[in-house]
């Protein structure tokens, strides 16, 4: 953001105000104001589009409360597309739209109210609380994340210090970056199933495989960003090979890090929510989108998306609140 | 136990020509015959561990009964290519690709747009958009039509971002430039910046492949007619079959490598000014 706003030192920057003030107004003016018109323009869009997408019903519905509609036949209504059946019976499509149990399109305010209603009306144990199925998400994120990251820099620390692994692995890793791995795990679930292996485990492998690759292949560029110069001088000081690998590429990769380690958790948590979806998982974004999806529950499917979308989020939001912080402290900042 | 044996020392036989390999003078010819070792071996291995422990077919299957049942059942697994990767995946990415663009040309015309449009594209595509399969199947159907709609959500954002970034990537000298000879707009673009915006399109389109077999395939798994690699992996799992699963798995692998080589190949001859390329 910083190197979009308007300098500091413009004309009038500061004029009555002390920078601070002006910093953040010009910071507002230049991203936080858009983006906020961005998300308005996008919600009104979504409000709208409620009207005919949920059309058909709300016809219906009029027509069973004894309105009058146009056509008056079912039959004829039926083969007529949405936006066609909104225009012609525009009162009641506008006002039957955001009330319906089941919409096509929930509208804005029924999603929002399906998520405070399973996170602040429930208690957290209990099968209706998204809280309960976004730890049980979490946790198998988390785990796959830890053991996918730890493995990938291990191998990384490998490639940057064997030329024969880097040669035999390494083409393989960005291989694998375009073969859609996730094929894979509904067999993962359910062979080690087969062996007495369920719950949180088989998750957290199709987790760990999906964060994996990204951490190997950043990583092992991040341990080779030191230029020569640097490590001719370590050299020069008749350093060992730990000795450069801890003073030197290990600090130098930090970057490189962070920006896998984002990749990675996003990776995990779809690794996870898709190996919720096989193997009839009782709990979990994945499960609850599933069951939503075969009792037509839309605003349930709604609601665990926007929930796992504020935990990706979250997660990636940590990890890039991480990684300002150590880059700022090894005065590193971009 | 001898099989296995057999298998550890083939291993340590493959690895020990690879590490004199590796040390030896590098050449085209050493830089691909390294991975391709090292992936037959690892190949043999399966196969003579299997064989040798006798891991049964439910758990995990050798790699000839999976190549024999990958033959036995070519027409099947054509079928679901053309379903999935043809006709799902493929008229999603064309289709979001164009969108993303064509996004992309009025966000960069306008630029209050692209101010606020981008920190929301960059969140975008950090989501888990695979959740939205359930609602597209609902609202698209069963057909390839909704594996499509999900490709489309999936490729849209990455694809967005990065044309967003490389509409910027010329330089205000050669821009200024284009405005002493009095190009209009257009001309500009056309040849000026959509040139120097080719690697990150190619960038995002490169991305993007993935992301549509991985959309085209989880869609499946919400409902799908009785063909495609997603319905097929589902239910041959749940028959336990699982050579046919990894059969499926070898077409994803097949296709999305060959999708992504098609991409860069095309890469190579658009952007063959880059430095990355010249060689």
């Amino acid at each position: 953001m910083s190197e979009t706003a308007a300098p500091i030192s413009a004309p009038e920057a500061g004029v009555g105000w002390s920078a601070r003030v002006a910093r953040v107004t010009s910071a507002m003016r230049q991203t936080t104001l858009p983006v906020l018109g961005v998300l308005a323009a996008l919600v009104l869009i979504w409000t709208l589009a409620c009207i005919p997408m949920n059309a058909a019903q709300s016809v219906l519905d009029a027509s069973r409360a004894g309105e009058t509609v146009s056509p008056e036949a079912a039959s004829e209504r039926r083969g007529m597309s949405a936006l066609a059946l909104a225009l012609r019976n525009p009162g009641p499509a506008i006002a039957h739209a955001y009330t319906q149990g089941r919409p096509r399109l929930p509208a804005p305010h029924q999603v929002a109210g399906a998520l405070w209603q399973s996170t602040a009306t429930v208690a957290p144990t209990s099968a209706q609380s998204l809280i309960h199925h976004g730890w049980v998400t979490l946790s198998a994120t988390l785990l796959g994340f830890a053991i996918g990251a730890g493995l990938g820099i291990a191998l990384a620390v490998g490639i940057v210090h064997f030329r024969v692994m880097e040669m035999s692995v390494m083409p393989w890793a960005i291989v694998s970056q375009t073969v859609p791995i996730i094929a894979i795990a509904p067999m993962i679930v359910v062979v080690l199933y087969a062996i007495g292996i369920e719950g949180i485990l088989p998750k957290a492998v199709i987790a760990a495989y999906l964060s994996f690759f990204p951490v190997v292949v950043g990583m092992s560029k991040g341990f080779r960003s030191p230029d020569a110069m640097q490590l001719d001088l370590l050299r020069t000081y008749g350093a060992s090979r730990p000795q450069t690998f801890w003073k030197l590429r290990l600090p130098a990769s930090t970057p490189y890090l962070f920006a896998s380690l984002k990749i990675a958790v996003a990776a995990a948590l779809i690794g996870t929510i898709v190996a919720e979806l096989p193997s009839g998982a009782q709990a979990g974004f994945g499960a609850r989108l599933l069951a939503g999806s075969y009792y037509g529950q839309t605003v349930q499917i709604w609601a665990a998306l926007f929930a796992a979308a504020i935990l990706a989020a979250g997660l990636v939001g940590l990890i890039g609140g991480l990684e300002r912080k150590s880059l700022a402290r090894m005065g590193m900042r971009p | 136990m001898t099989l296995v044996a057999l298998a550890l020392v083939l291993w340590a036989a493959g690895w020990a020509l690879n590490v004199r390999l590796a040390s030896g003078p590098q050449s085209r010819s050493v830089a691909l015959a390294v991975p391709l070792l090292f992936g037959a071996t690892l190949l043999v291995m399966w196969e003579l561990i299997v064989r040798g422990l006798d891991v049964p077919m439910v758990f995990l299957p050798a790699p000839t009964q999976i190549a024999l049942r990958f033959a036995a059942s070519l027409p099947t697994l054509w079928e679901d290519f053309v379903q999935t990767v043809l006709k799902g995946a493929l008229s999603g990415y064309v289709i979001g690709c164009l969108a993303a663009f064509a996004v992309a040309l009025l966000a960069d015309r306008v630029d209050v747009l692209r101010r606020g449009l981008l920190p929301v594209a960059n969140f975008a595509a950090a989501l888990p958009v695979v959740g939205v399969a359930p609602i597209l199947v609902m609202w698209f159907g069963f057909d390839w039509q909704s594996k499509a709609a999900v490709v489309v959500v999936m490729v849209f954002f990455p694809m967005l971002v990065n044309t967003v970034a490389g509409l910027r990537a010329a330089e205000t000298m050669q821009r200024d430039l284009m405005r002493t000879f009095g190009a209009s707009y257009w001309q500009g673009l056309v040849k000026l910046r959509l040139p120097a915006a080719m690697p990150f399109i190619f960038n995002g389109l490169k991305i993007s492949t993935t992301l549509a077999l991985i959309g085209a395939i989880v869609a499946e798994f919400f409902g799908s007619p009785i063909r495609g690699i997603g319905f097929r992996i589902s239910t041959s799992v749940g028959q336990l079959s699982l050579d046919m699963v990894w059969a499926e798995i070898a077409v994803a692998a097949l296709a999305g490598s060959a999708f992504y080589g098609l991409v860069v190949a095309i890469e190579k001859r658009v952007t063959f000014w880059h430095p990355s390329n010249r060689g």
